[in-house]
């Protein structure tokens, strides 16, 4: 890769020690970065008609940079966090999101998921509301179920605070499609979505989130000792760069391939964007009328009388 | 020549709030008075917001509305450039910009050219504009107006220093995208929009004005970063990026005159070749090739060695 690392002010993750891996083409400027998106967070809010936000901390990065970034644009006194555990979560993962609760001075809310989820698949052999059959549920079921669980909890929280749901997907997982659909992806708007899991890192290092937290490997945490880089087969940094080639960059798969990208991991990266496509867009409606929602109804989400209140 | 003193009004709209962005545009006008301005310039759509999809339609006003002559006529004494989403008479929609002077609507420019492609989708709620002209102005000089993508068309700077522009002015609401840290100011667009300007100004000897607006639409973020570029390419003044506010830099108008004459570039355009190969041009594009015959010939060389005219009958003496 020809692409040299941006070298206007050094990076805290120079040197020796460093704290991830940040492929040099991948590096953008952490302080504009930062602005766009406290901007964005206090417009998409205002817009509303809304000064408060909330969002579901899992311990991972991901939540903890949103939460950062959240506390910065609205102050953490309008920051509500919710750590929504299942009982076989890692206890790491609690700690980890108290870390960023204390670091913040923000509002916190521990809902314990796990009556929801074993009241639905059953427990210890006693079936639940989803039946003998849901008690078999493999990790997909149950993980999609947690998810979603989780969205239900925000979602409701969110009346009593009265603020809205703030997303924690980054780039790379909503392009590869690892995520619930109505589930870890519901928000009301998501002020981390175009930025993949390294730049996701390189941000978070910039504003000060817990080095603990950049440092552990990611995990959706459904099961022990389960981390997104073995179930996906590929390293984030590995992953990052073939999907800015791809998509941010339009080469093509024969110049993928001559820049050293494997042919078998082209191939499969490429369809696991396009089998998820469904989860990236609204749901289709049938054109039947003169003036169809999405189609040709085309208005801005935030225009004059869309603010709540 | 007095300095004229040029406010750039680096604001941040309000989607689809007209009577509020009118309010604004009001009281940057009295401050920019205040401050001694003789030329206030504001961003594109800054009365309206840029992305306004079907809101287009509702936001518009004709070029005699009352509520644009009444921002008009806080004008006495200035020069400003405002823009807005003009209907014409037959209720196509523009994105224009005006030109208000001494309490009058003195000019209105309609974009030329409208991107449609990657996140910008103008072409299917606006018309184009096909008239590009200079306008007089009361600081003494000829004004060349254009709106954000005007400018990513080579032709339209020069066309305006031609038709006798001595400064050009670009209105924009352009998307801040691309923050890889090898860019010099850290935002690509920025970067090419400086080099753009800086460009425009020096091979047109004319002061180039750029005003780009701040804040948000929806999902795009603005980065303002408004400039003023000498007749010499010189960098007069930048604002900074993404911060809102009205922003004064003095110029001296004297600087073209000196710089065309030390820098001859405009005196030696050959505007009669550019028309005569654009003729052919576009004959052959499309598929009427004129007899090549009727160019002018003469003794020197067609061309350097190995070009060679495609189509229709050389003639060579």
């Amino acid at each position: 890769m020809s692409a040299a690392p941006g070298g206007r002010r050094s990076d805290s993750n120079e040197g020796s020690g460093r704290l991830f891996e940040l492929p040099p083409e991948l590096a953008i400027d952490t302080e504009i970065a930062r602005r766009v998106i406290v901007d964005f967070i206090r417009n998409q809010l205002r817009q509303a008609g809304f000064t408060r936000g909330l969002l579901g901390l899992s311990g991972g990065i991901d939540s903890a940079l949103v939460a950062f970034l959240t506390a910065e644009a609205i102050g953490p006194k309008n920051l509500l966090c919710v750590l929504m555990p299942y009982r076989t979560s890692s206890s790491e993962s609690v700690e980890h999101a108290g870390l960023v609760v204390d670091r913040l001075g923000c509002a916190s809310d521990l809902v314990d998921i796990s009556p929801m989820v074993d009241g639905y698949f059953g427990r210890d052999g006693e079936p639940g509301a989803g039946g003998v059959d849901a008690g078999e549920a493999g990790p997909l079921r149950r993980g999609n179920l947690m998810a979603r669980e989780r969205m239900c909890v925000l979602y409701d929280r969110s009346v009593v605070w009265g603020g809205l749901v703030v997303g924690t997907g980054n780039k790379t997982e909503a392009l590869i499609g690892y995520t619930t659909l109505f589930g870890d992806s519901a928000c009301a708007f998501n002020p981390i979505g175009d930025l993949y899991k390294s730049q996701v890192r390189q941000v978070a290092a910039a504003v000060g989130v817990p080095e603990a937290i950049i440092r552990k490997a990611p995990s959706a945490d459904l099961w022990p000792g389960q981390t997104d880089e073995a179930e996906a087969g590929f390293s984030y940094p590995e992953l990052d760069r073939l999907l800015f080639w791809m998509i941010d960059k339009r080469r093509t798969d024969e110049e993928l391939v001559a820049m050293g990208f494997l042919a078998a991991a082209v191939e499969r990266v490429k369809r696991m964007v396009a089998i998820s496509e469904f989860k990236r867009q609204v749901p289709p409606v049938a054109k039947l009328g003169p003036r169809t929602t999405g189609v040709d109804y085309l208005y801005p989400r935030r225009r004059p009388g869309s603010a709540r209140r | 020549m007095q300095p004229v003193r040029i406010a750039l009004a680096q604001l941040a709209p309000r989607l689809g709030v007209l009577e509020e962005n009118l309010t604004r545009h009001r009281e940057l006008l009295t401050e920019a008075r205040a401050a001694g301005a003789k030329l206030v310039v504001f961003p594109e759509l800054g009365l309206t917001g840029y992305q306004l999809q079907d809101l287009a339609a509702e936001v518009a006003m004709r070029k005699d509305d009352p509520r644009l002559l009444g921002l008009a006529s806080e004008t006495k004494g200035l020069s400003a450039v405002v823009s807005f989403v003009e209907e014409a008479d037959d209720h196509r929609l523009f994105i224009a910009a005006a030109l208000l002077e001494d309490g009058n609507v003195s000019f209105v420019h309609r974009k030329l050219f409208l991107p449609t492609y990657g996140l910008f989708d103008e072409r299917r709620f606006f018309a184009a504009g096909d008239r590009l002209r200079t306008v007089d102005s009361r600081l003494g000089v000829k004004l060349g107006i254009a709106i954000c993508e005007d400018f990513w068309h080579l032709g339209v700077a020069e066309t305006l220093a031609l038709d006798g522009a001595q400064m050009l002015i670009n209105v924009s609401s352009s998307p801040g995208r691309d923050l890889a840290a090898i860019h010099e100011v850290g935002l690509g667009t920025a970067v090419s929009w400086r080099t753009l300007m800086r460009t425009y100004a020096q091979l047109t000897t004319s002061f180039a004005v750029f005003c780009n607006r701040v804040g948000m639409d929806e999902t795009i973020s603005f980065w303002g970063g408004s400039e003023v570029i000498g007749p010499s390419g010189d960098t007069l003044f930048s604002a900074p990026l993404f911060d809102e506010g009205l922003y004064t830099v003095d110029v001296e108008l004297g600087d073209v005159r000196r710089e065309r004459i030390g820098l001859p570039l405009l005196r030696d355009e050959r505007p009669e070749l550019h028309l005569r190969e654009l003729r052919r041009i576009l004959a052959r594009r499309t598929g009427l090739d004129i007899d090549e015959a009727s160019e002018p010939s003469d003794d020197r060389e067609a061309g350097p060695p190995g070009s060679k005219a495609t189509g229709g009958g050389e003639k060579r003496r």
